[in-house]
Order: C-alpha cells, then structure tokens, then sequence
C-alpha cells in the first residue's frame, strides 16, 4: 500500500544550521555511508523528538536502538521500579538495577549509550489529564506500555494531537505492529473500537511472555520510527504486522481507516480524553469476582486447621506448569477443565480451592457452589499469601 | 469449500489448544457457525448475546477485513485462510 511516510518533523527552533560534529560523523559513520540515512538522514535523526511511553520489554529495544541511532531527543515515560521478574524481557536493565525506578535506570543506560542526545524524564503515570500535555512536544509517539487502558489512552491522543503512533502488542510469542495516527491512515479504534471486558482477558493462567518476544517487537517498532523520521521505505501505515515467535512467522493484514471510527471518523464522537480505566473495566490487576459472597480462608487460618488435622481437601484450579513451579500438594484441577472433571471431587468433604492470587479459585468456589458443593473456601491471596505469611520457602512468581 | 481458520493465542485454551482447523463453509458465518459448534466455550469469546461480532475481535479473510467485504456474507473459496484477531495486551495492567 502506497502511503507517505515521511512525518512533519517540527522545524528547528534556532536559526542556527544543525551540524554533527566530528565524534558524531564516527558514531553514526554506519549511517552516513549509506544513502538511504546518509547526512541528510542523520541531520533528521538529530532534530527529531520520540516519545517512548514505557520502558519495559518493548520500551527497552526501543529506546536502545532510538538513542544508539542519534535520535536528538527522547522522552521516557515511567512510574515503575525494576523488580526481579522484569530482568527476564526488559534488557535496559541489570540485576543491579532492581529497586531503583526504571526510569532513572533506563535513562542512565542510554545516556551512557549516547552523551550526544538529550533525554526527557517523565516519572508519571500517563493520565488523561498530563497526555496532551505530554505528547504535545514530540514528533512521533511510541507506545511500549501494552495495556488497555494506556493503549486507548495513547492512540486517542495522538489522533487528537495529530501525532503518528507506532503500535506494538504482544502476548506470549505473538506480537503485533503498525502505525497508528496519520490523518490519512487508521488508528486503534478503527481496529478495535472496544476493549474486552475484564471477564474475557485472559487470566494469569494465559499470560507469560516469551522473553526475546518483546525484544523482537520493540526492535521492529524502533525500525518503524526510524524510517519515518528519515523518511524512507513504506511504512506499516495501512498494515497490521502479526508475528508468531513459534512458527516464526510473519503475516500481513490490511488496515482500513474506518468512516464509523468515533475518534478518527467522519462524526467523530470522542473529542477529548476520557477516562480509560472506566472505559476499559479495569478495576486493577487482579480484580475480584464480581459475585460478592465466596467464603473464603485466609493462609494462616488454613494453616492452623491442616496443623490440628481438620479433614479439608485442597484443591489447585492452577495449570499444570505453574504446579511444577510450587504447590501445597493439593488435588490438581487447572480451572478450565472444572466442569468435566467435577466428578472428581467428594462433596461431602470440606474443599479449599487455590490459584497462585485467588482470584481464578474464587471463580472456581462459585462455580462449585452454584453446582451444590456447600463446604468449599477460596484460599484468600493464593500461593502468594501462602509464601508470604505461612511458608517463605514457596517460590513466588 | 475447504478453508483453514487460524485460531489467535489468546483463543486456543478455548479451541482444544488448536492453531487452526480445517473446516467446510462457502462463507465467514458459516465457517464461525462449524467453528463454535466444534469449540462450544470459543462462542461467548467471540460473540456477545445478542449474536454480534465482539468489538475486540476481527475476522478477516486471507489478508481482509470482513467489515469492509460482506462480513458474514463474505464468500469463501477454496484454500483461503481465515484469521481470528483479537485485541491483545500482554502487558500488566496498572
């Protein structure tokens, strides 16, 4: 598909001619000799303003690649802290970097990476209230959070601002790219005008990431802002990339702009930024069932009835690999496959049911109850209350 | 026809773990119609109640958007791929 790739980079402030000096021409030397970057590319890369909302799996190849290329200015956008589980994807970081906030690692390690380019720290969530404020001074928006509610977040405002929003998403070794936000082009909501109710994402049963995954993503969305800084080649503007790390295979679809689009549309009904979390159904990571009463147990009151021998059977709605992580033991029954092997379970016993945070069993209580099971608890906080307040010897993950 | 539906990650605990299946349909609905009654738990991830296409989820055909062909009318001839995309954000959510 035909589509112009070259972006409206803003002029330079100063009157002043931009130059690269001498250490410059040896540190882009790989550039400059070839004629699709050349000096003319460099010079552009130099004036250009990226801003990479996260720095995690994807924001780490990406702000690598962008810093390591001589783009002049990025902004980082960061709440976090580096904990241990980030160090399997997120390569901006060291295992000595745990604890410290991400932001003030990532932008340690790319300034160490490239002295010559200035780099912008927002340790913020991105809101509704700070996005245009934000955005408003970059070129080109680059979204490496992969949520909802900070998806829709984003894409609404660069299509308010006018500003291109290169998109990449990923779930455990399947990724997503393209650009979002051209005048003439799609945008997320054209795609998916929705977000799946919170019932329908897929639990932490479903999640993981292949670790080199986002690496692979983050690397194709730095290629992307790259070319369309120096604009060059055909942009994903108007195609949605798919990936599959385990058939390693590429795929194509075409992305239309949608007339109906309520943000992008012909009667757009989206004008301002609204609240996303709301829009998204999210009441936090782990949010609870919304039946009300499940009767639970908390890990020391278990404790203390397995210790004095209460006859209760504990029941793991976990999946089989996250059993061979750690378990308690108990009869395994991964959540899905409740209702075919109900059978299973005496209910004249009295049940304990545990996931790894409580919020799968909660979910396989109720359905237990609603199938006349009338002595069933859910283990309140999962295995990770149990590590945390009965056994520390449980491994977390 | 024989076509080949391409089952997204995220829908494969739904489908028997499948990547795809090789179904007989002349067109999408029909082919989402032998899909759900093959994989009875992939209906309410892929529909609403009322019968529609979840907002999140997009079928295409080969490398089509049905929205922007017949949708469920949307012919099939032998040989083409039928892909399943929905929305996905591997990321936590904060």
């Amino acid at each position: 598909m035909a589509t112009k790739s070259e972006i409206s980079t803003q002029p330079a402030p100063s009157s002043a001619p931009v130059t690269v000096s001498k250490e410059e021409v040896l540190r882009y030397s790989r550039h400059l000799i070839m004629p699709e970057v050349g000096m003319e590319g460099q010079l552009k890369l130099k004036q250009a303003k990226v801003l990479c909302i996260g720095t995690g799996g994807l924001g780490a190849p990406l702000g690598l690649y962008l810093a390591a290329a001589g783009v002049g200015r990025i902004g980082l956008v960061d709440f976090d802290t580096v904990d241990f589980t980030n160090l399997q994807r997120q390569i901006l970081f060291s295992t000595s970097d745990v604890g410290r906030p991400k932001i003030e690692a990532a932008s340690d390690r790319l300034r160490d990476l490239n002295p010559e380019i200035q780099i912008d720290r927002f340790e913020t969530h991105l809101s509704s209230e700070n996005a245009l404020d934000i955005l408003k001074d970059y070129d080109i928006v680059v979204d490496g959070t992969d949520n909802f509610p900070t998806r829709y977040l984003v894409n609404d405002a660069c299509v308010l601002l006018g500003k291109p929003n290169v998109y990449g998403s990923i779930f455990r070794f399947e990724g997503q790219v393209t650009i979002f936000g051209y005048p003439d082009g799609p945008c997320y909501r054209c795609l998916y005008p929705e977000p799946p109710p919170p019932g329908l994402v897929p639990s932490c049963a479903e999640g993981g990431v292949l670790g080199v995954l986002p690496g692979i993503v983050g690397a194709i969305q730095a290629a992307e802002t790259l070319k369309l800084i120096v604009g060059k080649g055909q942009s994903l503007v108007g195609r949605l990339l798919l990936f599959d790390a385990l058939a390693m295979r590429f795929r194509e679809l075409k992305l239309r702009k949608n007339p109906d689009c309520p943000v992008c549309g012909q009667h757009p009904t989206v004008t301002k930024l609204i609240d996303y979390v709301e829009f998204c159904g999210i009441r936090g990571e782990e949010a609870p069932a919304p039946q009300l009463s499940i009767p639970e147990i908390t890990p020391r009151e278990l404790k203390t009835r397995l210790d004095r021998g209460d006859d209760l059977f504990i029941l793991d709605v976990r999946e089989p690999h996250e059993y061979q992580i750690c378990n308690l033991g108990g009869h395994l029954i991964p959540l899905g496959d409740l209702s075919k092997r109900v059978s299973e379970l005496d209910s004249s016993r009295e049940i304990v049911a545990h996931c790894r945070s409580g919020k799968r069993s909660a979910e396989a209580v109720d359905f237990l109850r609603r199938a006349g099971f009338r002595k069933v608890l859910n283990l309140k906080g999962g295995i990770l209350a149990w590590s945390d307040d009965v056994d520390p010897s449980v491994p977390k993950y | 026809m024989a076509v080949k539906v391409i089952i997204p990650t995220p829908l494969r605990a739904y489908a028997d773990k499948q990547e795809s299946v090789q179904l007989q349909a002349s067109n999408v609905g029909e082919a989402m119609q032998a899909l759900t009654a093959r994989f009875k738990e992939l209906k309410k991830h892929l529909y609403s109640d009322d019968g529609r296409l979840r907002s999140f989820v997009n079928v295409y055909v080969n490398d089509e958007d049905i929205r922007y062909m017949q949708k469920d009318q949307t012919p099939l001839r032998e040989g083409d791929t039928v892909s399943i995309v929905p929305s996905i954000a591997g990321g936590l959510q904060q």
